[in-house]
C-alpha cells in the first residue's frame, strides 16, 4: 500500500518538475500571457463560481467556504489565506533559505498588528498620551500609511534585537529561544495594560480610509473583497521582491550559510551578518502581514497571538516545501483554507490536520512542492542512509 | 518591585521554587535523553506527560478514591498511580517513536522534519483526549471524559499541611514528597545511565553510533530504551503533578513542555544532571521573578533568563554531554 503511494508520488513529482522545466523553456510572450492569466485569476477569486446574473457554477461554487452551512465569508477567508501567504513567504526566507528555525514568528506578526493599533487608533493609550503631550485634538492619530512604515521599521528592529544575541546559538537552541520570544511578546501585550490596554484589546484600528466607520466607501468592516485585493497586491509585490533577493548575492549567501556555515565563512561570507539580514527581512514580512491583519480586523487583543499560531506558520512552510516560494504559498493556502471549507468536520479538523502533517512528512519529507535543490539534498541523505546500514 | 517581600521570605520562595522546578526537571529528562542520543527535539514529549496525568485520573476515579484517604491507602494509591502513569507514558513515548520517528530515521531526514511530525503528533494527542476519547468513552468514564476540553479535578490524596518550619520558612508535606521523589527518580536514572550495562550502551550510541554498532550495541534497542525511560520520568512527573495540583486538561502539556524544554536547554541539553539543575534553577527563578514583579510576568522572566544564560553559556549551564559523561 505504502509502496504504491510512493511510486505514484514519484510519478507526480516527475510531472511537477517537468511542468517547471516546460515553463522555463517557454518563449517570453507566452510567459507573459501565463502571468496575466494568473493575475486575472487571483483578482477574480472572490467571485469564484459566480456569474453576473446571480447564477452559480455548481462545481466551482462548492469550493467557496460560504457554500456550506455556517461557512465563513469567502472573501474574508481569501484575505486570511493572503496574509498567511505573506507570513509563509517571510518565514520561508528565515527557515527555507537561511535554514534558521524560528518558532516565534507570531511575535513579529503581533508587533506588526500592534504597531498599527498603538499608533493608528484613537483608543490606544499611546495615541492618547501623544495627544496630551502635544495638545493635539482628540481625533488625532497617526495615518495608515505612516503606520505601515512604522510597522515594517519596528518589526525589522525587533528582528535585529532578537537576532543579535541569539543568532550565534546553534539551530536547536535558536528554536526554543525564538519560541520564548513569541511568548514574551504576547505576555507583554497582555500585561502592559498602560501601553497596550492589556486583555481588553484595542479597537477602532484604522484602514486605508481612516478609522472604521459607516462612511468608508471601500474598506468597510462587512465587505472583505477590497481587503483581499489589497492583501494580494502586497503578496505579489513581496513575491517579486523576495524573488529578486533570492537570486542576488544575498540569496546565494543565505543558501551557502544554510548548507555549511563554516564553508561559507571560509569563502568570505560572514554568516552572522547574513543570518541577521534574513531575520530582519523575515520579520518585516511577518510585521506587514500582522499590520494587514490588525487593520482589517479593526480590533486586536493578546489572545489572537498565541504560540500555536507560530507552530502553524512553521508547518505551512515545511508542509508546503521549504525553500520554494510556490510550495510555501500552497502550504499557507491549504492550512488556512481546508479547516474553513470542511467545517462539517469542525470537531475533528485539528485531529485530521495533525494526522495529515505526520503523513505528509513521512511520505514526502521535502514538502508538497519542494525546491529542487532541497529535494536533491534529501535524496542524497536517504541514499547515504541506505549505503551505511550501520545507521539503521 | 517587591524587594522586601523577596528578601524577607527568601527561604520560603526558594522552597516553593524548588518543588516547582522538580517537576520541570523530571519532564526535562525526557527531552534531554532523546536529544543526547538522537540530536532531535522530541516536541511531542509534553503530550507524553499529559497522557500520564489522564492515566492517573482514570485510575483514581475508577478505584473510587475519596478525598483524604487514610495513610496506608494513600501510599497504595500513589504507588499504583506511579506504575500506571509510567506504563501509560512510557507506552505513549514508545508509540511515538515507532509512528513518527522511525520511518524518518530510515530516510535520514533532517531534524526540522522530525520537529514537524512531532508537532503533528502532539496535535493528534491533544485532539484525541479533547475530542475523540470523550465521544467514545464519555459515558463509560464520565469523570475523565465527561466534559471535553475542560479542566477536570482529581481526588486529593494527601492534604497539604505544614510539616516543619525553619525560621519563617514553612515546608509542607507535599513539597517535601515532590522534591524527594523527583530527586530520587533522577538519581535512579543517573545510576542507570552511568553504572549499568544498558546505560553504557546508551552512552556509547550517544557518543558514536557507528562504533557502538561495531561493538555490538543494538542501536534500535537503545533508542527504544531512551524513549521508554523518558516516558517513565514523564509518568512520574504526571503523578507528582496530580498529587500536588489535582487537575488535568487535554491541553495541559504545551506550557509545561515548553518550560521543561527551557529547563533542559538551561542546564545543557543532553546532560542528565544539567536537566536537574536547569529545572530547579528555572523553578526558583520563576518564583523569585513572580514575587519581585507580579505573578503574570513569570513566563517572561523564565524566557529572559534563558536568553541571558545562553548568551554567556551557549551550551547551557553544565554543557551538553550525555556521551561525554565519564565513560
Amino acid at each position: 500500500m505504502i509502496d504504491k503511494i510512493r511510486s505514484a508520488d514519484r510519478r507526480r513529482v516527475g510531472i511537477l518538475t517537468s511542468v517547471g522545466d516546460r515553463w522555463r523553456a517557454l518563449p517570453k510572450w507566452q510567459k507573459a500571457i501565463g502571468v496575466v492569466a494568473l493575475l486575472v485569476f487571483l483578482y477574480h477569486l472572490p467571485y469564484l463560481g459566480k456569474l453576473p446574473g446571480g447564477l452559480m457554477i455548481p462545481g466551482l461554487n462548492n469550493l467557496r467556504t460560504d457554500s456550506i452551512e455556517g461557512g465563513n465569508n469567502w472573501a474574508g477567508v481569501l484575505f486570511v489565506c493572503a496574509i498567511y501567504v505573506l507570513v509563509a513567504i517571510g518565514l520561508n526566507v528565515v527557515v527555507g533559505l537561511a535554514g534558521l528555525l524560528d518558532l516565534g514568528y507570531i511575535g513579529f506578526f503581533a508587533i506588526g498588528a500592534y504597531s498599527v493599533a498603538l499608533f493608528g487608533s484613537v483608543n490606544s493609550p499611546v495615541v492618547k498620551w501623544i495627544q496630551q503631550e502635544f495638545n493635539l485634538p482628540p481625533t488625532w492619530a497617526v495615518t495608515w500609511g505612516i503606520c505601515l512604515l512604522l510597522a515594517i521599521v519596528l518589526t525589522m528592529i525587533s528582528g535585529v534585537l532578537l537576532g543579535w544575541p541569539t543568532l550565534r546559538l546553534r539551530g536547536d537552541y535558536l528554536a526554543i529561544v525564538t519560541l520564548g520570544f513569541g511568548e514574551i511578546i504576547r505576555i507583554v501585550a497582555r500585561n502592559a495594560t498602560g501601553v497596550t490596554n492589556g486583555p481588553v484589546g484595542i479597537s477602532a484600528i484604522p484602514g486605508p480610509e481612516g478609522p472604521p466607520s459607516a462612511d468608508n466607501k471601500v474598506f468597510g468592516l462587512i465587505d472583505a473583497k477590497p481587503w483581499y485585493w489589497l492583501a494580494i497586491t502586497f503578496v505579489l509585490l513581496m513575491v517579486v521582491l523576495v524573488r529578486r533577493l533570492e537570486h542576488s548575492r544575498v540569496g546565494r549567501a543565505w543558501l551557502a550559510v544554510r548548507e555549511d556555515e563554516d564553508a561559507a565563512a571560509v569563502m568570505g561570507v560572514y554568516p552572522f551578518k547574513f543570518k541577521l539580514w534574513a531575520f530582519a527581512m523575515g520579520a518585516a514580512l511577518g510585521g506587514l502581514s500582522g499590520f494587514l491583519f490588525g487593520s482589517r480586523n479593526a480590533f486586536i487583543d493578546p489572545t489572537q497571538f498565541n504560540a500555536n499560531l507560530s507552530i502553524l506558520f512553521v508547518a505551512m512552510v515545511v508542509v508546503g516545501g521549504s525553500g520554494n516560494m510556490i510550495g510555501v504559498s500552497l502550504g499557507a493556502v491549504l492550512l488556512a483554507y481546508l479547516p474553513e471549507r470542511f467545517r462539517d468536520f469542525a470537531d475533528y479538523r485539528w485531529l485530521v490536520f495533525g494526522l495529515a502533517m505526520v503523513l505528509v512528512m513521512i511520505l514526502r519529507p521535502q514538502g508538497l512542492i519542494p525546491s529542487r535543490r532541497r529535494a536533491r539534498e534529501l535524496k542524497d541523505r536517504a541514499a547515504e542512509a541506505e549505503e551505511a546500514p550501520a545507521h539503521v | 518591585m517587591h524587594f522586601d517581600e523577596l528578601i524577607g521570605h527568601l527561604g520560603q520562595h526558594t522552597v516553593d521554587g524548588l518543588s516547582k522546578g522538580a517537576i520541570y526537571a523530571l519532564i526535562a529528562l525526557g527531552y534531554t535523553l532523546v536529544y543526547g542520543v538522537l540530536r532531535l527535539i522530541n516536541f511531542a514529549h509534553s503530550e507524553v506527560f499529559m497522557v500520564g496525568t489522564f492515566a492517573v485520573l482514570i485510575l483514581w476515579t475508577q478505584l473510587g478514591v475519596q478525598n483524604n484517604p487514610p495513610v496506608g491507602q494513600a501510599i497504595l494509591f500513589l504507588v499504583l498511580g506511579l506504575v500506571v502513569a509510567a506504563v501509560a507514558s512510557g507506552g505513549t513515548a514508545l508509540a511515538l517513536e515507532r509512528i513518527a520517528y522511525r520511518p524518518l530515521r530510515r530516510k535520514n531526514a533532517p531534524p526540522l522534519i522530525f520537529l514537524i511530525t512531532a508537532i503533528g503528533l502532539s496535535l493528534v494527542f491533544v485532539e484525541l483526549f479533547g475530542q475523540v476519547l470523550p465521544k467514545l468513552l464519555g459515558t463509560v468514564l464520565p469523570e475523565a471524559f465527561g466534559r471535553p476540553r475542560q479542566i477536570v479535578g482529581m481526588p486529593t490524596i494527601i492534604q497539604q499541611e505544614t510539616l516543619f518550619t525553619i525560621g519563617n520558612t514553612a515546608i509542607t508535606n507535599i513539597q517535601l514528597i515532590v522534591f524527594v521523589a523527583a530527586v530520587a527518580m533522577m538519581a535512579l536514572l543517573d545510576w542507570f545511565i552511568n553504572r549499568t550495562r544498558y546505560g553504557r550502551g546508551v552512552r556509547a550510541v550517544a557518543q558514536n553510533p557507528e562504533t557502538a554498532a561495531l561493538m555490538g550495541v543494538n542501536q534500535e534497542r537503545v533508542i527504544m530504551l531512551i524513549f521508554v525511560l523518558g516516558g517513565i520520568m514523564a509518568g512520574a512527573a504526571a503523578l507528582l503533578w496530580s498529587m500536588r495540583f489535582g487537575f488535568t486538561q487535554n491541553s495541559i502539556g504545551f506550557v509545561l513542555g515548553l518550560k521543561a524544554f527551557t529547563a533542559a536547554v538551561l542546564g545543557g541539553i543532553g546532560n542528565l544532571r544539567g536537566a536537574l539543575l536547569g529545572g530547579l534553577f528555572l523553578g526558583v527563578v520563576e518564583v523569585y521573578g513572580a514575587t519581585l514583579f507580579a505573578s503574570n510576568w513569570e513566563d517572561v522572566i523564565a524566557f529572559v533568563v534563558l536568553i541571558v544564560v545562553l548568551m554567556f553559556r551557549p551550551t547551557g549551564l553544565l554543557g551538553e554531554s550525555l556521551g561525554r559523561a565519564r565513560a
